[in-house]
């Protein structure tokens, strides 16, 4: 065991996958001798070389279209994109392409590869450094959607989403970057995808988020303990596919749900959320779905404290669902 | 063969120059005569000529059939490649077993030149059982894995930066693998074409880029697409050779690609041809180029068909005679025939793949709503076997 920030995993999964399997390829904006403006690919050009770990022009679109090309062949693309917010110009090639390859192939030709990025607010980075756009990713059928928010998960699960036989989507809350740290097994220890991480045990109320709200929630749950009220956390992990099991099985123990999001909030996964819990656990809800989530406007720059849930705001929700 | 790899230059050809001379830019070796230019006529034995010949007829014996039957409401949607069959059987011969071939919907020839049989092509135009892509892509989206053909989707232009990963991924691997990628003309304004260009170039890719100029992308000609006075010169910029080609001359388009494949393989870096054609027909069953284009035009590129002028070079080096005609077309014609058969009367796939091949394992959630659909069905199939169901 070490002790490792979420960044650190992050170059932990990759060194690891890269000297288990030499069809791993990385690559994108600045990760080769820079390490990449994280750093997550630190020292990976150094020990892999550059055939292995290489710049890419500046162009999302190139990053994906050709990582398509080094599926299809039969190497392990893992490409960076620098910010969630630019991968934009990208998104035919992943819509399009990626995710409906298999599908439009009938299995002749497939795309195991995955697309890192560092996603979200925190950082005072503005409209264009802070979004978190999950969302779009999982309504479209192919992709696998994938959210860490501890450094062993992001380690475990980045080393299964480079397995995974289909392309998948990996999200990395940079909020928590350097500022979560946590044992992360040695070696090869992956997580797999599509199972929730019970947080915390509590009977009264579910708190439902992934990525940097999770620890959010944590300290909400905290607060709302000294107030004697017992909150249940499921870290969802991986957004596509659902645990839906676990998620099912939550809330028909607490019978009360607060989904917690960062995203503007209409349409966000957090409505997915709400949707199969009014679907398929009404009989059980003792209160509505709680939805704290980011504001239905671009993210802002100065004033992003308000704009992200924080520990009041998912407390306040605590209590809406508890009191009614 | 070298010497014909140069820098595009930017005076536009709009009529092919002198036989036999690469004028203007403009690689001929088959004159309107159907003699050759010896300086550039490739070395070809007359089996693989002939075989250039039977796959060219086979495409036009099948697009006009296929149209037919699209027409008939037999098939749903078509895309023929008339006038276009001599850029792509040129460039097929030109590759190898190993190489990868990024298509567009109009490239059908080239699978048929890699061994694939019409009736697969046929299965999947119908959308029925045996389609290898399981009835899910609108017809002439094929996708033959056995012959390196790649799966093609409708968007323009994706395909090639595609065609650069692969090309990169297999020289990681050290693999002497070529990939060629097709695109018409209107896809030289994707993103994609600059990114998958530039990415070539700086990566010194083995690709073979093959823009299939014909000169109008859907109802838009070339003028309302780029005011580069041809597409080979953007490969300047890329820094790569721009080579521009005749792409009604069967064997200028060979040769052209064949140099530049060759290059690619020699790890000398990708290559842009063009091959300047028409499209004969409208852009597809669902469009109709009367409205927007000049049948003066049509006219004219008509006494250019690539098939006439391939058959008077083949006559010329008695590798043609009327018996071969007969035994061609009459070849052609009974296998497309055999193949509409087939793939007509093959039942449409099994419920199940709607949701199949979406991940490699079917996930809860699609599981689930199979079982909804299949219940529904079951229901549905029970109302109507009571009669009570108005159909």
């Amino acid at each position: 065991m070490a002790e490792l920030t979420v960044l650190q995993a992050v170059t932990d999964a990759l060194r690891t996958e890269m000297r288990r399997d030499d069809r791993v390829v990385v690559f994108g904006e600045d990760v080769g001798k820079n390490g990449g403006v994280f750093r997550a690919t630190e020292g990976l050009q150094k020990e892999f070389g550059e055939e292995r770990c290489f710049d890419t022009p500046l162009s999302e679109c190139g990053i994906v279209g050709t990582a398509v090309g080094m599926a299809l062949y039969g190497i392990r693309p893992v490409a960076e994109i620098q910010f969630l917010d630019f991968i934009y110009p990208a998104f035919d090639q992943i819509v399009s392409e990626a995710a409906k390859m298999r599908y439009r192939s009938g299995g002749e030709f497939t795309c195991p590869m995955v697309i890192r990025a560092p996603y979200g607010g925190g950082i005072r980075g503005g409209l264009y450094h802070s979004q978190s756009s999950e969302a779009y990713f999982c309504h479209t059928p192919g992709l696998k959607v994938v959210i860490p928010s501890t450094p062993a998960d992001t380690k475990g699960l980045l080393l299964s989403s480079i397995r995974d036989e289909d392309p998948v989507i990996f999200l990395e809350p940079k909020r928590i970057y350097r500022t979560v740290k946590g044992e992360v097994p040695e070696g090869d220890h992956p997580v797999p995808l599509g199972k929730a991480r019970l947080v915390r045990e509590g009977s009264q109320v579910t708190l439902i988020a992934w990525g940097a709200m999770v620890p959010v929630c944590e300290k909400a749950a905290a607060e709302a303990a000294a107030k004697g009220i017992d909150c249940e956390i499921l870290d969802l992990r991986t957004l596509v596919p659902l645990d839906e099991a676990a998620l099912l099985e939550s809330v028909r123990k607490t019978g009360r749900a607060v989904v917690v999001y960062e995203a503007p909030k209409t349409a966000g996964f957090g409505a997915e959320i709400s949707a199969i819990l009014a679907e398929k656990a009404i009989e059980v809800l003792e209160a509505p779905i709680v939805r704290v989530a980011g504001f239905d406007t671009p993210f802002p720059y100065t004033l992003e404290n308000l704009y992200l849930p924080d520990a009041r705001r998912v407390l306040a929700g605590i209590e809406k669902a508890v009191g009614f | 063969m070298a010497g014909t790899l140069r820098p595009a230059r930017t005076k536009q050809a709009s009529e092919p120059g002198p036989d036999g001379r690469a004028e203007l830019g403009l690689l001929q070796v088959i004159g309107a005569d159907g003699a050759a230019a010896k300086t550039v006529e490739p070395e070809l034995p007359v089996e693989d000529l002939q075989r250039m010949y039977r796959t060219m007829v086979l495409i036009r014996t099948l697009d006009e059939r296929a149209l037919k039957l699209q027409r008939a409401g037999r098939i749903g949607f078509y895309v023929s490649c008339l006038g276009q069959e001599a850029a792509q059987v040129g460039s097929a011969q030109a590759f190898e077993e190993r190489d990868w071939i990024f298509p567009t919907y109009r490239d059908p020839a080239i699978a048929l030149h890699r061994g694939i049989p019409v009736v697969e092509l046929l299965r999947q135009c119908f959308g029925n059982a045996r389609d290898r892509v399981r009835g899910r892509q609108m017809p002439v989206h094929y996708a033959f894995r056995e012959i390196r053909f790649v799966s093609i989707s409708s968007p323009i232009g994706t395909q090639l930066t595609q065609a650069v990963g692969v090309a990169h991924a297999a020289r990681i691997r050290r693999d002497p693998v070529v990939v060629a990628a097709y695109c018409g003309d209107g896809a030289t304004s994707s993103n994609d074409f600059h990114a998958g260009l530039n990415f070539a170039g700086v990566w010194k890719a083995p690709v073979v880029f093959l823009c299939v100029n014909n000169q109008w992308a859907i109802s838009c000609p070339s003028a309302k697409q780029t005011a580069s006075e041809t597409y080979a010169a953007k490969a300047v910029a890329y820094g790569m050779p721009g080579v521009r080609v005749d792409g009604n001359d069967v064997l200028a388009v060979y040769r052209a690609t064949k140099e530049a494949a060759d290059r690619a393989r020699r790890g000398e870096g990708p290559t842009l041809i063009e091959a300047l054609t028409y499209r004969m027909g409208s852009h597809s069953s669902s469009d109709d180029a009367a409205r927007y284009r000049p049948s003066e035009e049509w006219e004219a590129w008509k006494a250019k068909d690539p098939i006439d002028r391939f058959r008077r070079y083949l006559a010329r080096r008695r590798a043609w005679s009327e018996d071969f005609e007969h035994e061609v077309v009459a070849g052609a014609s009974a296998e497309v025939q055999a193949a509409i058969e087939e793939a007509e009367g093959t039942p449409v796939p099994a419920i199940e793949t709607i949701f199949t091949d979406v991940y490699a394992e079917m996930p809860p959630h699609l599981r689930e709503q199979l079982e909804e659909l299949r219940r529904a069905e079951a229901a549905g199939r029970g109302e109507e076997e009571k009669g009570e169901f108005p159909l």
